[in-house]
């Protein structure tokens, strides 16, 4: 079944819609404790050394000013040193004296009002023991190394490419992009009788429990993490940022509720960010086209303490059958802050790499780049030869291309143009992995006819509030309005963090599944009333609608919930639920997400002037659930490739080490003038093996092709080829 | 907040004398730059005298036939003012060119011309910067400096002036009233009004502290038919100029009488191109023409390591604007 725009209007629109636009729904830094106190940071202004000395004489001295703390004077935390061989070393702010990149926090001055706070920060005198820095990763690069384990060649490929005639060796570069997310990080932190309770922006409210009881050595059971609402983030809140432990110190040190809430200047470094990375792609075909080698080698800087490594060459291992594949990855130290995963993470850099390198081999084996990709379609898992669980991609490159026009394309760089632009088309294609992990939700129907469902997920923008309610709502048969979701509470039945796009397929799950067992609880209270003309019935024979319940065929059987409940003497059933995927059964299919993207640029090329005038993305991700949510997030996607591709760049000036434009106005996320029609299509998928939804994640994959297919339009439109983002007008004139 | 003292006066008189007598009161007008530099803890006034409620924000006539706009007039206001619209189109595009909507609405014309450089070390006090810190150092010129100016730039520092409606004015020959300390009125021609950073970046301008700004005044012209302002830039809206060019000309019987060619985003200051205006008077428009002129105005431009493509962009850019003044 195809979904396109208009359909897609008939959606329900977002239940936290009205919240939102009145102002109800309440962000981290609105949240306040009476008594409550500001805290206001003081970052580092070197990249590498030691504090010598934290200067707070003058600063302590103004008005409303309570106490400046840093490593000097906080009371240290229970957290066990990490292994030598440990991974993941979190970072955690105002520990030591030790500075590992520039504008890291190392004190927090706390006073009445966030503007005396603010005022006395810029009073701290902080003296340092400077050491040498290294943030640029292209003069590491021979030092990176293989974190983990390569994963071994697939056939001979180095020997293929070697003996090859047709084929392309290029390498592309990304610079740092940061997720500039509207809410900037913060947290409320609380302690009262051994008790912590924070509100905090975060992705996942579990982690953050737990890395707050392991921080100050408490049960888990006094710790209580609020996450109502997150004002995007895109993967910035996916690990704890240093305002969470800041916060947390701080109101414990003084006894007093404490709020920290990020500048937006501040802000470059409250998280990581998308990495710099430098990949090479080497590909050789045959004369029809037929890949024969594929080596895809992909390296990205990591910090000076952490390897934060993401995979690049996911794509080169499952996109196209190719008998030879190489994938190679790495990483290199830098003096910066671990990096972090930021939407479509790894993917979206692979894409553009090895979308780019077969629009470039398309040219040399003059074969159109959408047959190109069908003729080195991918019809079992090419690294696996597992079977897809279901795989729709031919029919996304069919419709999209067609709603596209795709087919009036001249093949000729340069040979389409409007007036005095240049007319670019380009395509490409995505994948993101469907993941599934365990999730709980809990689900109470009660007498008055109305339902909660409660799950300690979040929702940080994609419409989980929505997607739940109408899941609950279809399992149910329940009216929306009736239902309330409840999330962002580490008081409600645990679930992930909120990422990798597996939010609706984890979580969606647990509240289906809890659902059915609240009806099979609710049928097994009215099969206990006296009058009911359920006994004996099959649960599988009933019918749940609107709020009522009958066997088929049988309205004369009809009942309301409500009246069931009404006499039930807890006027009410209530099931907590834990879900789990079916690992064996996924295990023997390899599940994702694919898309393929058509777009079109219009190029002024004598100012080097880009406009992506058209893009038509088509998804399949199994069934769309939130019609409108989906379209919104393939939307999203699209708009987020444009900035990746055409404007996106975190400057970092490597003499000082240190982040140049950490603000909105010098960081060019895309305008609405940037952004052209955008049109989706989603192409269902019917899989049952995925979930019992059926329902794959698309908040990333929406973005994967879509640099590629920018860059790759801009070639066709000047005969340019550019392999380093963004394309700013300076690399076309 | 860093404590400051806020005075709303009533007269020019007021204004000019309470600036004069202390060195860190500035004038605060729409605020849109000013407070933004101080919570970046750039500019740190102790004393903000509120302008933005005197009478100078009328946009009227000249009795030769120029326009005058007042330096406390909105930018969006002065932008579609009608006498600013039909004789001076170029000047409403350059307006509208800049930031959004938003803060056109509250930005003014003299702030416009005050407003500081966008360099990013300007910006960050963290960092060296000879405008923001004398004698602390440039780093943009060996540092990131893909913004920076290809003409007209020092040792000392190679910001530029970020402005679109000043590099129309300085293409229209505008006149910058001032109000002096001593309560006298002078008049300062555009070209003289910004300056070259040289051994004092700190000064922008030539304007004395306390001295403030009443109106600019804009000489009739016969360009209006024949003008245009082109921004290039990052993204489509809200970013400021890579190169922006104001371009006007004025035709007679098929011949150009006057042109004018002026840039931004190369220079501490809106950039005159003179040689080139002259080396078209006199000739029919033509590509091939606009496109000598073009080169030759880029002729003595003196690059940094990250903008050379500042030279082509704007050789590219004056002779697009300059066909599109001519409108061939
Ligand atoms: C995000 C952003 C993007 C922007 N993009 C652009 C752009 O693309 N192009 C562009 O041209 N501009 C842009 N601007 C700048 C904007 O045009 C200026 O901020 C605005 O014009 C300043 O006017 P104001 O009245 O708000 O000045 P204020 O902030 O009030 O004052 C600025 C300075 O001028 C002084 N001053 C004000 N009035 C007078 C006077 N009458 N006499 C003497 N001194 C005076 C003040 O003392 C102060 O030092 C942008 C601004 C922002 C914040």
């Amino acid at each position: 079944m195809t979904y396109q725009n208009q359909q897609q209007q008939d959606g329900p629109s977002r239940v936290d819609g009205r919240a939102k636009v009145t102002g109800t729904a309440k962000y981290i830094a609105e949240f306040s404790f009476p008594g409550m106190v500001h805290g206001y940071l003081v970052q580092s202004t070197i990249a590498k050394g030691k504090i010598r000395d934290i200067d707070v004489a003058d600063a302590e001295k103004q008005p409303g000013v309570v106490k400046v703390l840093s490593h000097k004077n906080l009371s240290k935390l229970a957290i066990p040193a990490p292994a030598p061989d440990a991974v993941v070393r979190p970072f955690y702010a105002l520990t030591s004296d030790e500075i590992r990149f520039n504008a890291q926090p190392i004190a927090v001055v706390v006073a009445e009002t966030f503007e005396q706070a603010r005022y006395a920060a810029s009073l701290v005198k902080v003296t340092y023991d400077k050491a040498d820095h290294s943030t640029d990763l292209a003069k590491v690069i021979d030092a990176a190394f293989t974190p983990g384990r390569e994963q071994p060649n697939r056939g001979t490929p180095e020997e293929v490419f070697a003996a090859a005639e047709i084929k392309i060796d290029a390498t592309y570069t990304i610079p740092i992009e940061h997720h500039n997310a509207m809410e900037p990080h913060a947290t409320v932190a609380n302690w009262e009788n051994g008790k912590l309770t924070v509100y905090d922006k975060t992705q996942g409210i579990q982690g953050t429990t737990g890395y707050l009881a392991g921080a100050f050595g408490i049960d888990r059971a006094n710790v209580r993490v609020l996450s109502p609402f997150v004002g995007g983030a895109f993967g910035a809140a996916l690990r704890p940022g240093p305002n969470l432990i800041i916060a947390a110190m701080a109101s414990r040190e003084i006894g007093r509720p404490v709020k920290v809430v990020y500048s937006r200047r501040q802000l470059a470094t409250a998280h990581g960010y998308r990495p710099e990375s430098i990949q090479t792609v080497k590909v050789a075909a045959d004369k029809e086209g037929k890949l024969t080698s594929l080596t895809h080698e992909a390296t990205h800087n990591t910090s000076g303490y952490e390897n934060f490594s993401e995979s690049l060459v996911g794509m080169a291992r499952g996109l196209y059958a190719c008998p030879n594949v190489r994938t190679v990855s790495k990483i290199a130290r830098i003096d910066m802050q671990t990096p972090l995963w930021m939407r479509a993470p790894g993917m979206v850099s692979g894409a553009f790499a090895l979308e780019s390198a077969l629009d470039e081999l398309s040219y040399k084996l003059k074969i159109d780049p959408l047959e190109l990709r069908l003729r080195n379609y991918a019809e079992t898992d090419p690294e696996t030869g597992k079977p897809f669980s279901s795989k729709e991609l031919r029919e996304c490159y069919r419709q999209a291309a067609e709603r596209f026009g795709w087919s009036k394309r001249n093949p000729e760089p340069r040979s389409m143009r409007d007036g005095k632009y240049l007319i670019g088309w380009g395509m490409a294609s995505g994948m993101w992995p469907a993941g599934q992990a365990p999730a709980s939700a809990r689900v109470t129907l009660n007498a008055d006819g109305t339902a909660r469902v409660e799950s300690g997920t979040t929702d940080i923008g994609p419409g989980t509030y929505t997607t739940m309610t109408i899941i609950a709502s279809q399992t149910l048969g329940l009216p929306l309005e009736k239902i309330t979701f409840v999330l962002g509470d580490s008081e409600l039945p645990p679930s992930p963090a909120q990422g990798g796009s597996t939010t609706t397929s984890s979580v969606g799950t647990a509240v289906k599944e809890a659902s059915e067992l609240t009806l099979k609880e609710l049928m097994a209270a009215a099969g206990a009333q006296n009058d009911s003309p359920f006994s004996g019935a099959a649960f599988e024979d009933l019918e749940f609608k609107d709020g009522t319940v009958q066997i088929k065929g049988k309205p004369e059987t009809n009942r309301k919930y409500a009246d069931i409940l009404s006499a039930h003497p807890d006027r009410k059933v209530s099931v907590l639920h834990r879900s789990t995927p079916d690992s064996g059964e996924r295990g023997k299919y390899v599940i994702a997400s694919h898309g393929a993207q058509f777009l079109e640029v219009r190029i002024d090329e004598e100012i080097g002037n880009i406009r992506v005038t058209r893009v038509v993305q088509g998804t399949a991700a199994g069934k769309i659930i939130n019609p409108k949510g989906a379209h919104s997030q393939e939307m999203g996607g699209v708009v987020w490739g444009i900035g990746m591709a055409l404007t996106e760049k975190t400057e970092v000036d490597h003499a000082l080490g240190r982040i140049m434009n950490p603000n909105l106005a010098g960081y060019h996320v895309p305008v609405n003038a940037d952004i052209g029609k955008i049109d989706t299509i989603f192409v269902e998928e019917d899989d049952k093996i995925v979930n019992p939804l059926g329902a794959k994640g698309l908040g990333e994959l929406g973005m994967v092709g879509i640099p590629a297919a920018i860059a790759n339009a801009v070639f066709h439109a000047t005969g340019k080829r550019v392999r380093d983002l963004p394309i700013t007008p300076d690399k076309l004139v | 907040m860093r404590p400051f003292a806020f005075k709303r006066v009533t007269t020019p008189a007021d204004a000019v004398k309470t600036v004069k007598e202390n060195a860190a009161a500035r004038f605060i007008a729409g605020g849109t730059n000013l407070i933004d530099l101080m919570k970046e803890g750039v500019d740190l006034p102790n004393e903000l005298v509120d302008i933005s409620r005197l009478s100078l924000s009328l946009v009227r006539s000249l009795s030769g036939g120029g326009v005058s706009i007042g330096a406390l007039a909105k930018n969006a206001d002065t932008a579609n003012h009608p006498l600013v619209r039909k004789g001076f189109p170029m000047l409403t595009q350059a307006i509208l060119a800049g930031a959004s909507p938003q803060i056109r609405n509250m930005a003014t014309n003299g702030g416009n011309l005050m407003q500081r450089t966008r360099c990013a070390y300007f910006y960050d006090v963290a960092t060296p910067c000879n405008k923001r810190q004398p004698g602390s150092g440039c780093s943009a010129k060996d540092g990131l400096n893909r913004y920076s100016a290809i003409f007209g730039w020092s040792d000392n520092c190679v910001a530029i002036h970020p402005s679109d409606m000043c590099v129309a004015l300085a293409a229209l020959d505008a006149v910058v009233n001032v109000q002096t300390v001593d309560g006298r009125e002078r008049k300062i021609n555009f070209a003289d009004f910004h300056r070259l950073p040289e051994n004092a970046p700190e000064k922008d301008n030539t304007l004395a502290h306390g001295e403030m700004i009443t109106s600019i005044d804009i000489p009739k012209n016969n360009f209006a038919p024949t003008s245009y302002y082109l921004k290039v830039r990052d993204r489509a809206s809200y970013a400021f100029a890579l190169v922006s060019v104001a371009a006007a000309l004025e035709l007679q019987n098929g011949t150009i009488k006057q042109a004018r060619i002026a840039l931004g985003g190369v220079a501490h200051k809106p950039w005159r191109c003179f040689d080139a205006e002259k080396a078209l008077v006199g000739k029919k428009p033509s590509a091939e023409l606009f496109q000598e002129a073009a080169k030759n105005a880029m002729s003595d431009a003196k690059p940094l390591s990250d903008n050379g493509y500042k030279v082509r962009l704007a050789e590219r850019a004056i002779a697009k604007a300059l066909r599109r003044s001519a409108r061939i």
